[in-house]
């Protein structure tokens, strides 16, 4: 699963003073006034009570929002200039997405799923994407459940399959949202040693929202997230 | 573009029932446009072809379009005087010495020109009497401009100058007054002259106006008959080309000064029903191809509904807006394309199903059948007209689904 960009210590996104505020009735501010930078092959946790704003900013990263003030860069990019759609381009390319609920596309089979991402992007031939697909699913340990539907497989099993699809376009940053929410102690530790071995083997980095401790734990750095602020960060600290 | 087809084959797929109803939907307002538009053309179309091949394509009448001006209003025109009880000069009525215009008028490169005098009279037979009219006719010119002749069913315009005062009855006039060819009936006129006159042939056109209420005799004894002397009512003209009887019609009035009718112009009233006949059918059709389009609007929307989590991890992934839309997009173009091909065939089957009706209509005209006509621009036009519907029923729940944020649904999901 090689092939991802690789910035070991280089920048790869940087918040300065992200603020997101719900507008409604009462206005709810979600993340407020936050300053944070991801470097390449780190492995990031972020915790808070539940409504902290850690998802908020999950999302505010990975360009699924805009924040109301502030400047998210990605890669060096000033994302907050760009059009919806070249957005959208730098998650198909750039990002790959975990969320607690798998997401499968349930007509689809596991392989077909994997390679959704793929054939947006169109840049390589069905040949080549079903290989790469293949590839992913091997080293997800779910190569033989290639043909089958997502209603056939474990909770376990279909969130790998959503990590096989964030991994599709071979993004240098996954972006994981309560991923193993859903699922049983064991099939949490399989997911997490996932995440470990694509910074540790592929170099991607990880940034991972959990409430969890234990995985926390297991991640190289952690942010703690409590009324939309940073309240501790170990990688500010490093 | 395959991925978006294939995401929207799966979504139908889905929900295979509601897009087979969708489809028929679309399928009978196509399948039910080409069938009454094959109907309503193709009668209009045989009313026009009867009218065009049976009656002159253009009559140069013995009346003025304008009542010619006052002299008095032509010596003082803006004067300050008004001028009150002035009466025009009372005419008698008809084309006078017509042989010279006639002639003139048969000079005119592809158009045959025939003098007639129509006048109305009443036959009496075996204790019946029934109006009708008379018309005056000379065979040899007569039958270039009319297919009187080829609607004879017994006898045949030589045959009025076999007998002293021959006639040539309409079939239902004859049949009005149970009369057969040979037989002597008795004439009036207006005028009070009363002929006898011997029935020479019978004509069929399938014009119920014509087969009811008109007949044929010599113009020379029909002049005698209404006490006209060398006068004709009407110069019938037939044209090679019938599309071209409104230029000529004014051509000849200009050049005649009588008011003369082109058949369109003639038969304007029932040319104007037809208009808003087939306004009539296309509002019914496009009412049946709008609930269809709310058929397809439907079940759109209801893939969205059950789909909107797929839609946030589609854009999630770095599916743009206009992807979105496409995906659902096709799908009301699916169900539209696929409504119409089956509306092709159910219409193709309906009209050769009308065509094939044994049915006596008696409406304008006679027929055994209903008239369908065969033609590919009613399909292009219902199917267009299906797509459109299709394509409007699909984008406006497409444009709705681009536009969700999957932020909303992902956190409605967790």
């Amino acid at each position: 699963m090689s092939g991802a960009t690789v910035r070991n210590g280089k920048a790869l996104i940087e918040a300065k003073g992200v603020t997101r505020v719900l507008p409604g009735p009462v206005p709810v501010t979600l993340v407020r006034d936050v300053d944070l930078t991801i470097r390449g092959r780190e492995f990031v946790a972020v915790t808070g009570p539940s409504g902290s704003g850690k998802s908020s900013l999950l999302y505010l990263l990975g360009l699924l929002d805009r924040p109301d003030s502030g400047q998210i860069r990605l890669e060096g990019i000033d994302t907050g200039r760009l059009a919806a759609e070249a957005l959208s381009d730098i998650r198909l390319a750039r990002l790959g997405f975990v969320f607690q609920f798998h997401f499968l596309l349930p007509e689809f089979t596991v392989e077909d799923n994997v390679m959704i991402p793929m054939r947006r992007l169109g840049s390589r031939s069905l040949e080549a994407m079903r290989e790469r697909a293949t590839a992913i699913l091997e080293e997800l340990d779910l190569a033989d459940q290639a043909a089958k539907r997502p209603h056939q497989l474990s909770g376990g099993q279909m969130q790998r399959v959503a990590v096989a699809r964030a991994l599709a376009n071979d993004p240098p940053i996954l972006l994981a949202d309560e991923p193993t929410g859903n699922l049983d102690t064991k099939n949490a530790e399989r997911v997490a040693a996932v995440f470990e071995r694509l910074v540790r083997d592929d170099a991607r980095t990880v940034v991972m929202v959990t409430h969890n401790p234990e995985l926390a734990a297991r991640a190289d750095r952690r942010i703690r997230i409590v009324d939309g602020r940073i309240t501790e960060d170990t990688g500010r600290a490093a | 573009m395959k991925l978006h087809l294939d995401l929207a084959l799966t979504h139908l797929k889905g929900r295979i029932r509601q897009t087979v109803l969708s489809m028929l939907g679309v399928a009978t307002g196509v399948g039910f446009s080409i069938a009454m538009a094959s109907l309503m053309q193709g009668s209009q179309l045989d009313f026009i072809r009867r009218i065009v091949d049976l009656t002159p394509h253009v009559v140069v009448k013995d009346e003025y379009r304008h009542p010619p001006e006052q002299p008095v209003r032509r010596l003082y025109a803006g004067g300050a005087v008004a001028l009150t009880g002035v009466k025009p000069k009372e005419e008698l009525r008809g084309i006078r010495n017509p042989k010279p215009r006639v002639a003139a008028l048969n000079g005119i490169p592809n158009v045959a020109a025939a003098p007639i005098l129509r006048g109305q009279v009443v036959f009496r037979y075996g204790g019946k009497d029934v109006a009708a009219a008379l018309v005056g006719i000379e065979p040899k010119l007569e039958r270039r401009v009319s297919a009187i002749e080829k609607n004879l069913e017994t006898g045949s315009l030589d045959d009025l100058f076999a007998v002293a005062n021959g006639v040539i009855l309409g079939r239902s006039l004859a049949a009005k007054l149970a009369i057969e060819p040979g037989k002597t009936l008795t004439v009036s006129s207006p005028a009070g002259v009363v002929m006898r006159m011997k029935v020479v042939g019978q004509f069929h056109t399938g014009i119920l106006a014509l087969d009811q209420q008109e007949s044929y005799a010599l113009l020379k004894r029909v002049q005698v008959l209404m006490e006209r002397p060398n006068v004709v009512n009407e110069i019938r003209l037939r044209l090679d080309d019938a599309t071209k009887a409104s230029a000529l019609a004014r051509r000849v009035e200009a050049r005649l000064g009588y008011r003369s009718e082109s058949w369109d112009e003639a038969n304007e009233g029932i040319l104007d029903v037809f208009l808003i006949r087939n306004i009539i059918m296309y509002a019914t059709v496009g009412s049946i191809l709008v609930v269809a389009a709310f058929g397809i609007f439907n079940i759109v929307s209801t893939i969205i509904y059950e789909k909107v989590r797929d839609i946030a991890i589609l854009k999630s992934i770095g599916f743009h807006e206009t992807d979105i839309r496409a995906i659902f997009l096709f799908e009301g173009f699916l169900i539209g394309g696929l409504g119409t091909l089956a509306g092709w065939g159910f219409g193709y089957a309906l009209y050769r199903l009308l065509g094939a009706i044994p049915i006596k209509v008696q409406m304008f005209t006679e027929m055994d059948g209903l008239p369908v006509i065969f033609s590919l621009a009613h399909y292009a036009i219902a199917g267009g007209a299906g797509l459109a519907a299709a394509v409007v029923a699909g984008y406006l729940p497409a444009r709705k689904a681009a536009q969700l944020n999957p932020v909303d649904i992902i956190r409605g999901a967790a």
